[in-house]
């Protein structure tokens, strides 16, 4: 086994743990991590698996550098969508409402 | 050999702080964590031989995710008067 | 409450989808198709006008991929501002009156543009770029912004709209350019290559840094009413 697909494999078990999250977790912002996570391990899994056989590969190297550039502007998207969110409704939580966390000042 | 056992400790080190991210309770923590976990993915890309990755990575991932993420939880915290009940609420 | 077996269920399918994918990594490492993307790569390295492979691969071999990733970040730019509710995209909750930040700042912004100059310029021959200049860039704004300086190209009018789009409006118009007189789309004629590449480079380093700053200053929301239009 070798280092690329080492880390591919660290990148598969990575993937689980952050969809586990994505699925599991109630709070919007935790959700936005386990998204980040998963997109990190996909890049991980896409040069690891590229470079096993032949070595360092450019192609994959600037399709994963275009990845990690739009991974933060759809984070950053979110952010500003969750604030809004909670701006609005007070929630941090998607939902019927009953589970979120209310606050006592009118939004 | 010494490399094989710096590639295991860093895949150790990428699931421990991923799992700690997710997990952890304070959700301030869980950012700082994830935080870490970006500059180690940084490293990560220095052992697969992609350096501009890895700039890309410790400048975007780290640097400009953590101080968004940041500044979102801070703005929760100052925004939210149920302090405990929300964190207790927040469990997985 | 969710129920128990909810959780469970959840856990059990995660599971099985990590350990199909665990597989399917597994059995793809073991077939070595004998990729001929590096050797072609390396063939046609001289003809694309720079010298480092990742930069020959995102500004030449595949442009296409950057141009629509630049107009990926241009919409999220515009929904991202379109959300913001304040009126100079300022927080003056933000201002520290912090000495020590805004000492250090005089040392930091001038270093850290000239370290996105810097990563620029030496995108063409080592580990460097337009996306790292960009990021650095954003970051000293950010920089900037937490210490409470205004950013005055920041509020909505012209020269924000102007700064947003620019790169990808370049961009756009070399590859019609040369879809125009004959060639294909995106085809850079043979001996601007360099030129071209560096010229989109830095005006792609400017709407990426320009971007993710707007994005990250359009985030805070107060309880301003609606901004008007053009309102400096």
């Amino acid at each position: 086994m070798s280092t690329p697909l080492l880390y591919a494999l660290t990148g598969v078990v990575l993937w689980g743990i952050g969809l586990l999250g994505l699925v599991g977790l109630r709070h919007l912002l935790r959700k936005l991590l386990a998204l980040n996570l998963i997109g990190s391990a996909t890049f991980l899994i896409l040069v690891g698996l590229a470079q096993h056989h032949n070595g360092p590969d450019p192609v994959p190297q600037a399709l994963v550098l275009t990845g990690i550039v739009v991974s933060i502007a759809a984070t950053a998207l979110g952010v500003v969508l969750i604030r809004r969110y909670f701006h609005l409704t007070g929630c941090t939580e998607l939902g019927n409402g009953a589970e979120g966390s209310k606050e006592d000042r009118a939004p | 050999m010494i490399e094989w056992l710096l590639d295991l400790l860093l895949a150790l080190a990428l699931v421990s702080t991923a799992a700690a991210a997710l997990l952890s309770r304070d959700l301030f923590r869980a950012v700082v964590v994830f935080i870490a976990f970006g500059l180690l993915m940084a490293v990560c890309w220095v052992r697969l031989q992609a350096p501009d990755l890895a700039l890309a990575e410790a400048a975007i991932g780290a640097g400009l995710t953590g101080v968004l993420l940041l500044d979102a939880v801070s703005h929760f915290r100052r925004g939210n008067s149920h302090g405990l009940e929300s964190q207790a609420e927040e469990e997985n | 409450m969710r129920s128990p077996t909810a959780y469970v269920s959840v856990l059990l399918l995660v599971i099985m989808l990590t350990a199909l994918l665990g597989r399917a990594v597994w059995q793809l490492a073991a077939f070595d198709s004998g990729s001929e993307l590096p050797r072609l790569l390396q063939n046609n390295l001289a003809a694309s006008g720079v010298e480092h492979p990742v930069t020959a691969v995102l500004l030449n071999f595949r442009s296409y991929d950057t141009l629509l990733e630049i107009a990926v970040l241009v919409i999220a730019a515009m929904v991202g501002i379109s959300m913001a509710r304040t009126r100079s995209l300022e927080d003056p909750e933000l201002r520290t009156a912090d000495a020590l930040l805004r000492a250090l700042l005089r040392w930091f912004v001038p270093l850290m543009l000239l370290l996105a100059a810097y990563l620029l310029w030496a995108g063409a021959d080592r580990p460097g770029g337009a996306f790292q200049a960009g990021a650095m860039l954003a970051a000293t704004g950010v920089l900037m912004r937490l210490t409470g300086m205004p950013l005055d190209f920041l509020r909505p009018g012209l020269l924000l709209r102007i700064g947003l789009v620019l790169g990808f409006a370049l961009f756009l118009l070399v590859g019609l350019a040369s879809a125009i007189a004959g060639e294909a789309f995106l085809a850079y004629p043979p001996g601007l290559s360099k030129a071209l590449i560096l010229s989109i480079e830095t005006l792609l380093t400017l709407s990426i840094g320009m971007i993710l700053l707007a994005l990250f200053v359009s985030a805070p929301v107060n309880n301003a009413s609606e901004p008007e239009e053009g309102e400096q």
